[in-house]
């Protein structure tokens, strides 16, 4: 399962924004202020977040020199080829220390056709590996230790995996939930893992990249359609397509059939921007308020880090449910492809989950 | 006022906008929720989930106007 997520983050071709100048004071700044409401909480935000914007209140990160508040803020959400986290190098300690992947790993790229793609690593990337790698971390140290009872670790991801299994029992019907229950279980996980990751100080969220989520669309638009054309038949499935215009209008086929077609990206992409746009507006909200601290003056970060620190929390609820309307969705899809599959599995199901139920079922009869 | 002053107070008021619809739509789901549940206590376990999964499609319609108001905020 886990392969999936590793070729996805492999095949990804990354055009990062423009990289903001290295070594930028407001950079490990606004790092800190961040890495501050993560560990502290309530009271003590007040003296930690007032410290931590003492101890670089010379850094002015509005209009110093070359950079702007927007510009740091599009620094840390975009893509870039430069990590940086707290290290030793160059002698001393640093809150960021870079790492040019450029440099690192020479550039990657493949030439097809006289044209050169540059699959360079991209911080983007490197989360996405992290992520890929810590859920297989995760799963082999889970499942190491089975037994008929489950306990700890595998007791926890039983949970989940079962909650997966009853979204796709719902959505898709009894009958055919075991086939693609994988297919969501990697997706609900990888979804989660890296949308967590992005909240650790030093991290990027990788799903904050619109060519990650349009990927991840693109998965759940090839299985869906792969599950209508192997339940429908092509020529069912191509049927669909005229919108249940009888052959004796065929006349309305060549405006049906192109608007049927255009229809069907509409759902991948309405699931691309919402997963991107979520992850993007949590980290700019809580970037812009701390921002706000060097824009308007010290004074107000005992308020700027108490909202940074709420919106931070909302945004750990906003990754769990993301990851859980990403899954609903591709289960309500492929579910929803599935309908002609010859009996009728979804009136038997006994799931509490009813609107999809009649959604489906309802949809049966109209489609003669 | 040339274009990208324009485009930069496009992007406040459409920003704006979108969240005065996002509250209006989330608001009533909430109102309802709470009215449900009120009435009928037992079914509040799965009120609640729908009405998490609902907000969480609305605020994905209002984000797509943040995205486009990102993208004008942040053009040159």
């Amino acid at each position: 399962m886990t392969l999936a997520a590793l070729a996805l983050g492999l095949a990804l071709a990354q055009h990062p924004a423009e990289p903001a100048p290295a070594a930028h004071e407001a950079a490990p700044a606004v790092h800190q202020e961040a890495a501050a409401p993560a560990a502290h909480e309530g009271a003590p935000a007040e003296p930690a977040g007032r410290a931590a914007a003492a101890e670089h209140g010379g850094a002015e990160g509005h209009e110093h020199g070359e950079h702007s508040l927007p510009e740091v803020m599009m620094h840390h959400v975009a893509n870039g080829y430069e990590l940086e986290f707290p290290a030793f190098c160059d002698g001393k300690f640093q809150w960021a220390c870079k790492v040019d992947l450029r440099e690192l790993t020479g550039g990657w790229g493949v030439t097809i056709a006289g044209t050169k793609i540059d699959l360079t690593p991209t911080k983007h990337l490197v989360m996405l590996w992290a992520g890929a790698l810590l859920l297989l971390a995760a799963m082999l140290f889970a499942t190491s230790k089975r037994s008929i009872v489950p306990r700890g670790l595998y007791n926890f991801f039983e949970m989940l995996v079962q909650f997966v299994r009853d979204i796709a029992i719902a959505n898709i019907g009894k009958a055919d939930a075991d086939r693609f229950t994988p297919y969501l279980c990697t997706a609900f996980f990888f979804i989660l893992f890296v949308n967590l990751l992005g909240l650790i100080p030093f991290m990027a969220t990788a799903t904050a990249n619109v060519s990650v989520t349009v990927a991840l669309a693109l998965f759940t638009f090839v299985i869906t359609q792969y599950a209508a054309i192997k339940a429908q038949g092509i020529g069912g499935y191509l049927k669909h397509l005229t919108g249940g215009v009888p052959p004796s209008l065929a006349w309305l086929w060549p405006i049906m059939i192109p608007v049927e077609f255009l229809g069907l990206f509409t759902k991948p992409f309405a699931l691309t921007v919402r997963l991107f746009a979520n992850m993007v507006a949590g980290h700019f909200v809580i970037l812009a308020l701390l921002g706000l601290i060097f824009s308007i003056s010290i004074f107000v970060a005992p308020v700027s880090v108490a909202l940074a620190l709420a919106i931070f929390m909302l945004e750990l609820f906003v990754a769990f449910v993301q990851a859980y309307i990403f899954t609903m969705l591709s289960a309500l899809f492929i579910g929803a492809g599935l309908v002609h599959h010859d009996d009728h599995g979804h009136a038997e199901h006994e799931h509490g989950e009813d609107p999809h139920a009649s959604h489906v079922a309802g949809k049966a009869p109209g489609h003669g | 006022m040339n274009s990208l002053s324009l485009g930069y107070l496009g992007a406040g008021l459409g920003a704006g906008l979108a969240v005065i619809g996002a509250g209006m739509g989330i608001g009533r789901l909430a109102a309802s929720a709470m009215e449900g549940s009120a009435r009928q206590p037992t079914a509040a376990g799965d009120i609640r989930t729908s009405m998490i999964i609902a907000a969480a499609l609305i605020e994905g319609v209002s984000l797509f106007a943040v995205v486009v108001c990102l993208l004008l905020a942040i053009s040159k």
